[in-house]
């Protein structure tokens, strides 16, 4: 029974991922008064892809091709060390939420040379672009991380999320809702979305995750967009695991409640990017700066 | 009560980094005016039930001051001076962030350290917070090169010195607390006069550009 639940986190994570970026796509779809693509669109394109074969440049090596595979491995590793609706993770031990930052620093990192590696012009600047946010995202998500550890006396994300109970939040509210917002930034920059990037734009430009992987194709792309979609629901799983104080007790409901959850906060993403305009490029570190005194302010709260 | 006080320092603690972070002078008004009407509202949470005739009369007043009149007037100076935004300060609004960080660090640590009344104080954060604002409304003085955001910064600086006085209400008298916010009433007044005849003498309100004035 221990083991059971875990694995049957990780599984949801792994089938249920690609429906998230759908329910954003139709949120915003609904903004605009569109009918908007199928829920289901991202697993049709991930089919669709890996049926397809694979061109690779002359000018590229080994690393070009170990990118994607990388980064979809990586995002898998972290998904057995997030714990979901109440029940422990998988893999859980003191000190484990470094391991879950830097797998997908592992993950970015292969994803930012594999860009490089094409010779691209454009890439490179998707790719110092990734470089210089992420960087300046990881110190608030550790603040923030480190806060909630403060707060539940535990080094392990498997202590920290289901420690959650309506009396942390009486305690520690103003703390909790700090580390969350903070959180949340990181969510929105890791994850490329609105107002850091514009996952839509086509326009080389502006963006920075959808710049890196323009010269991937086929299973490789399919792995890219899987990935992402992984991505995208681990960190949404560790929002919803510090926002959600209540847990019933009983694993098929929490399981549900959690669910429910993840596309509630899929749908917000949807009306932030609806309401909002991406930022311009200059502005995105003072925002990051902002969420790391959020995250500074939390900490030192709770290290009253 | 306690953690009701808690949330409200919290707030007043992310208005004065909104205060540091932020460039435009109409939002900036609304941040103080919100500061102030929340602080209005704070001796009423931490009067511990017994709400005398006094205790309403400082904060109605306050209210009507800091939420009200001074928006009004320095509302109608940026319009009459046709200023929008902070364009160049002296210390850029991410370093001004940084430093806001820098400073509350040490206003908690100092604020929870000051040897003071363990009964006067309602809630373990009003001291730090206290110190906090006092810190950004000088370091919104000092930095900032457009008149208007320094009267903003003596008016953060009033709010906080007022989260002083709100923790020792009781024994304050009222007298004093009236006078002080007729003092700042008196202070912001002449001040948006000074703005307006600033603007209409030299076209526009940096106070640096003053100091290049010679006889």
């Amino acid at each position: 029974m221990n083991m059971i639940i875990p694995i049957i986190n990780v599984l949801l994570a792994l089938l249920l991922a690609p429906l998230l970026p759908g329910i954003i796509n139709r949120t915003k779809a609904i903004f605009a008064g569109r009918t908007g693509q199928p829920l289901l669109q991202l697993y049709y394109d991930i089919f669709r892809l890996l049926r397809k074969g694979a061109v690779y440049s002359r000018t590229t090596t080994w690393i070009f091709r170990a990118g994607p595979i990388v980064g979809l491995s990586s995002a898998i590793a972290a998904a057995t060390l997030v714990p979901f609706g109440g029940s422990r993770a998988l893999l859980a031990f003191s000190g484990d939420l470094f391991l879950f930052a830097y797998l997908f620093g592992l993950g970015r990192f292969f994803t930012v040379i594999a860009a490089l590696d094409t010779g691209s012009a454009f890439e490179g600047m998707g790719a110092s672009r990734e470089a210089q946010f992420s960087a300046l995202a990881e110190p608030v998500l550790f603040l923030g991380l480190v806060a909630v550890a403060r707060e539940t006396n535990s080094l392990s994300l498997s202590g920290m999320l289901p420690a959650m109970t309506p009396e942390t939040w009486i305690k520690a509210g103003p703390v909790l809702t700090l580390a969350a917002a903070a959180i949340l930034f990181v969510f929105l920059t890791e994850n490329s979305r609105i107002p850091v990037d514009d996952p839509n734009t086509h326009l080389e430009l502006t963006m920075i995750h959808e710049v890196m992987v323009l010269d991937h194709g086929g299973p490789d792309f399919a792995f890219i967009q899987y990935g992402a979609a992984l991505k995208l629901w681990i960190f949404g799983e560790l929002l919803t695991g510090i926002l959600l104080p209540l847990h019933t007790g009983w694993p098929p409901r929490d399981e549900i409640i959690a669910i429910a959850l993840m596309a509630a906060l899929a749908v917000a993403v949807g009306i932030i990017e609806s309401t909002m305009a991406r930022l311009r490029l200059v502005r995105i570190p003072q925002i990051l700066v902002g969420a790391g005194t959020l995250a500074l302010l939390s900490l030192l709260l709770a290290l009253r | 009560m306690e953690t009701l006080i808690d949330s409200v320092m919290v707030v007043i603690l992310l208005s004065n980094l909104l205060l540091l972070g932020s460039s435009r002078l109409a939002a900036c008004i609304r941040i103080v005016a919100t500061q102030g009407i929340i602080l209005g509202i704070l001796p009423l949470l931490s009067s511990e039930g017994e709400i005398t005739i006094r205790v309403v009369l400082l904060a109605a007043w306050s209210i009507a001051l800091k939420g009200m009149v001074f928006p009004w007037l320095l509302n109608r100076a940026i319009r009459d001076a046709s200023v929008r935004r902070e364009v160049e300060p002296f210390v850029g609004y991410t370093t001004s962030l940084l430093l806001g960080s820098a400073a509350l660090a040490v206003s908690l640590w100092a604020g929870l350290r000051l040897p003071l009344p363990p009964a006067a104080v309602h809630s373990s954060l009003t001291v730090p917070v206290a110190l906090f604002t006092i810190m950004t409304g000088l370091f919104v003085i000092c930095s900032r090169r457009k008149a208007l955001n320094q009267v903003l910064g003596y008016l953060a600086l009033e709010n906080g010195i007022y989260i002083f006085g709100v923790a020792f209400v009781q024994k304050a008298p009222l007298l004093v607390e009236l006078g002080i916010l007729l003092d700042v009433f008196v202070a912001v007044f002449v001040m948006g006069i000074m703005i307006f005849h600033i603007n209409r003498e030299f076209d526009h309100i940096d106070t640096d550009q003053l100091s290049t004035l010679k006889e």
